[in-house]
């Protein structure tokens, strides 16, 4: 394509012929400097020649509107020959929607640092004080199902205990294990250095019927499965779904929300018990080849170590963090707005605070048990 | 608009197929430069999967595809990009990235395919943007803030960023109320004319076939049942064009274009 491009031919006396030359288009526009080189002195007249011109679009009419506009801003007469027809009734179209198009509007100052922070603050609170409303609807949901059983969703239920439970025993099954072999070895090398080895029986016990095993089983699950619920709802959400709803007299929290929760506090529990006994024989395994502590001394050891009541703290934290990723990833479906982007800001959040209370409430429990006694 | 005028999309023996359904078979179709053609027929003949094996979106499973008088069957992937830069399309729900804001959906084809400085490129997508009738306000809005109407307006400036030579318009005026559609007729001619435009719409709107269409493409039994202007097409004998033209709002839309000349 012939490279675009202006001359400016100066017979003196003030007037100028600025001669346009080649594809005045879009794409071809930064091949040229169309800026025309200053005068030497001030022209009264310019006369814009146009025969040379073999292509123009809107990007090239925008240009050459600019450059007659800017003379006659200065006070220069301005004419424009030879332009064609059809090149004619675009630069005209141009014109006259230019004028409406806008100029670009300067980005707001930024805002000071107290006010942002204000304002950071208090979309906290507003997030929290939301959460907690929906946490009383869905509670005062869960309880009028409690008392109807038939209004209870329990198909929802059944493919959330498919999805978030059966389909998670692998994932789970695999990384505690793994933290088990990984608890055996770290703390076998110290208990070998003063001969007690056999002491890894009630470290692995402790640290992972009591500790790991929930943590690892609510982490995972938060990952797997409260993305997915703030994901499913929130594109619902996007869609209008929700709404339809709504307007056919379905409560969305009573048909989205309560078989969620359900069905991850039933869930969880089990798969944290799976999570222990997968830690309890990675630690085994990794006993009996490193630290010369076999299946049966570990075995026989084990009810001393505390096992009983260290299975029954981890126990007890299961259903309150398998709440937690519910009601989370619920909550955060439902905070989303308009557009896939914001799907995908809300499910990061749906994760990320999960996984925070998660480790907040584990702290409690370990305050309370420490209060408790055991 | 008579005339052989030379064709910018040729198809030729088109036959495709969705999970294992065929959807056209041995299909031919031409769109003539500058012309407004309509794709219309009853729900499910194919409209949107036509349209989307025109603009590459969808491989055949038989048969040509000429784009701008390249086989887009051969076309290397440079080749394609080149010939996608030449086209521009809608879709029926917009289709605006929802991460960006107006004005940058309409700035992202300039800035991915033109080395335009930046200042340049937000003046020219705001151009394009009153070019397609949306006032200067909505520029910086998000698209989740804009109305159907404009979304749909919104859609056709991000496709005319790059100036193309065809635009490909899906159900362009589905869902607006009487008062925009009838404005996104006058649109889609208005461009026609000044920009050269050649515009490939697929529509249900009869109004809208009436007062834009220079030809009109009947599908139907997995091929084009008749290719014609409007008036050609309701003399025509087809039952299930018959069909489609004769019900009352079909009558009642063509006595509205006969009485306006």
């Amino acid at each position: 394509m012939p490279v675009g491009g202006l001359e400016v031919d100066d017979p003196g006396e003030g007037d100028l012929r600025w001669l346009l030359k080649g594809d005045w288009t879009t794409r071809a526009i930064p091949a040229f400097e169309p800026a025309p080189p200053a005068p030497s002195r001030r022209p009264v007249r310019v006369t814009v020649h146009a025969g040379g011109l073999t292509a123009l679009d809107t990007g090239g009419a925008l240009l050459l509107q600019r450059l007659v506009d800017g003379l006659g801003g200065a006070g220069v007469q301005v004419g424009v020959t030879g332009l064609a027809p059809a090149h004619q009734r675009l630069l005209e179209l141009v014109r006259s929607r230019s004028a409406a198009a806008g100029s670009p509007v300067p980005p707001p100052a930024p805002e000071p640092r107290l006010e942002a922070l204000g304002r950071q603050v208090w979309r906290h609170l507003a997030e929290g004080w939301a959460l907690l409303g929906f946490i009383g609807e869905t509670t005062s949901v869960l309880a009028r199902a409690a008392v109807r059983p038939a209004r209870f969703r329990w198909r929802a239920l059944l493919a959330t205990l498919q999805s978030a439970g059966v389909e998670a025993v692998p994932i789970i099954s695999l990384l505690a294990f793994l933290i088990g072999v990984v608890v055996a070895y770290q703390g076998g090398v110290q208990l070998r250095a003063y001969g007690a080895n056999v002491y890894v029986v009630d470290l692995v016990i402790l640290m992972v019927l009591r500790e790991l095993a929930p943590m690892i089983a609510a982490i995972i699950v938060a990952g797997r499965t409260g993305s997915a619920f703030t994901a499913q709802i929130g594109s619902m959400k996007v869609h209008e779904e929700v709404d339809a709803l709504r307007t056919i007299g379905i409560d969305p929290v009573e048909l989205l929300v309560a078989p969620r929760v359900v069905g991850l506090v039933l869930a969880l529990p089990l798969l944290t018990v799976l999570a222990g006994l997968m830690g309890v024989a990675g630690g085994m395994a990794m006993a009996a080849g490193q630290l010369g502590v076999g299946f049966h001394d570990f075995l026989q050891r084990a009810p001393q170590a505390g096992t009983l009541s260290s299975f029954l703290v981890g126990m007890s934290k299961a259903p309150v963090f398998a709440a937690i990723v519910a009601t989370v990833g619920c909550f955060q479906g439902f905070r989303v707005g308009m557009g896939a982007d914001s799907v995908g800001r809300h499910t990061t959040m749906s994760v990320v605070q999960a996984i925070f209370l998660i480790i907040v409430a584990d702290a409690a429990f370990s305050v309370l048990f420490g209060w408790m006694g055991v | 608009m008579g005339g052989e005028r030379e064709a910018v999309v040729e198809v030729r023996g088109l036959t495709t197929r969705l999970d294992g359904v065929t959807v056209h078979e041995a299909l031919d179709l031409d769109v003539r430069r500058g012309e407004v053609l309509a794709i219309v027929g009853g729900s499910g003949t194919g409209k949107t999967t036509l349209l989307r094996a025109m603009v590459m979106l969808l491989r055949p499973a038989a048969g040509t595809v000429r784009l701008l008088g390249e086989d887009v069957r051969d076309a290397s992937p440079a080749e394609a990009s080149r010939l996608r830069e030449r086209i521009g399309v809608t879709f029926q729900q917009g289709a605006l990235f929802s991460s960006l804001s107006v004005l940058e959906n309409v700035a992202l084809p300039l800035r991915e395919h033109t080395a335009l400085p930046a200042a340049l490129v937000q003046d020219v997508a705001r151009l394009k943007l009153s070019l397609a009738g949306l006032p200067a306000s909505a520029a910086d809005k998000q698209p989740g803030e804009l109305s159907g109407g404009m979304t749909k307006r919104a859609a056709v400036a991000r496709a005319l960023a790059l100036d193309p030579e065809i635009l490909f318009l899906d159900e362009p005026t589905a869902g607006l109320d009487p008062d925009s559609a009838s404005a996104f007729d006058e649109l889609v001619l208005e461009l026609r004319d000044s920009l050269g435009l050649t515009v490939v719409m697929v529509t249900h709107d009869l109004d809208t076939l009436w007062r834009t269409a220079d030809r009109v493409a009947f599908l139907g039994e997995r091929r084009v049942l008749a290719l014609d202007t409007m008036r050609g097409l309701c003399s025509l004998g087809h039952p299930l064009v018959k069909s489609f033209f004769d019900g009352p709002r079909g009558r009642a839309a063509r006595e509205c274009a006969w009485k306006s000349g």
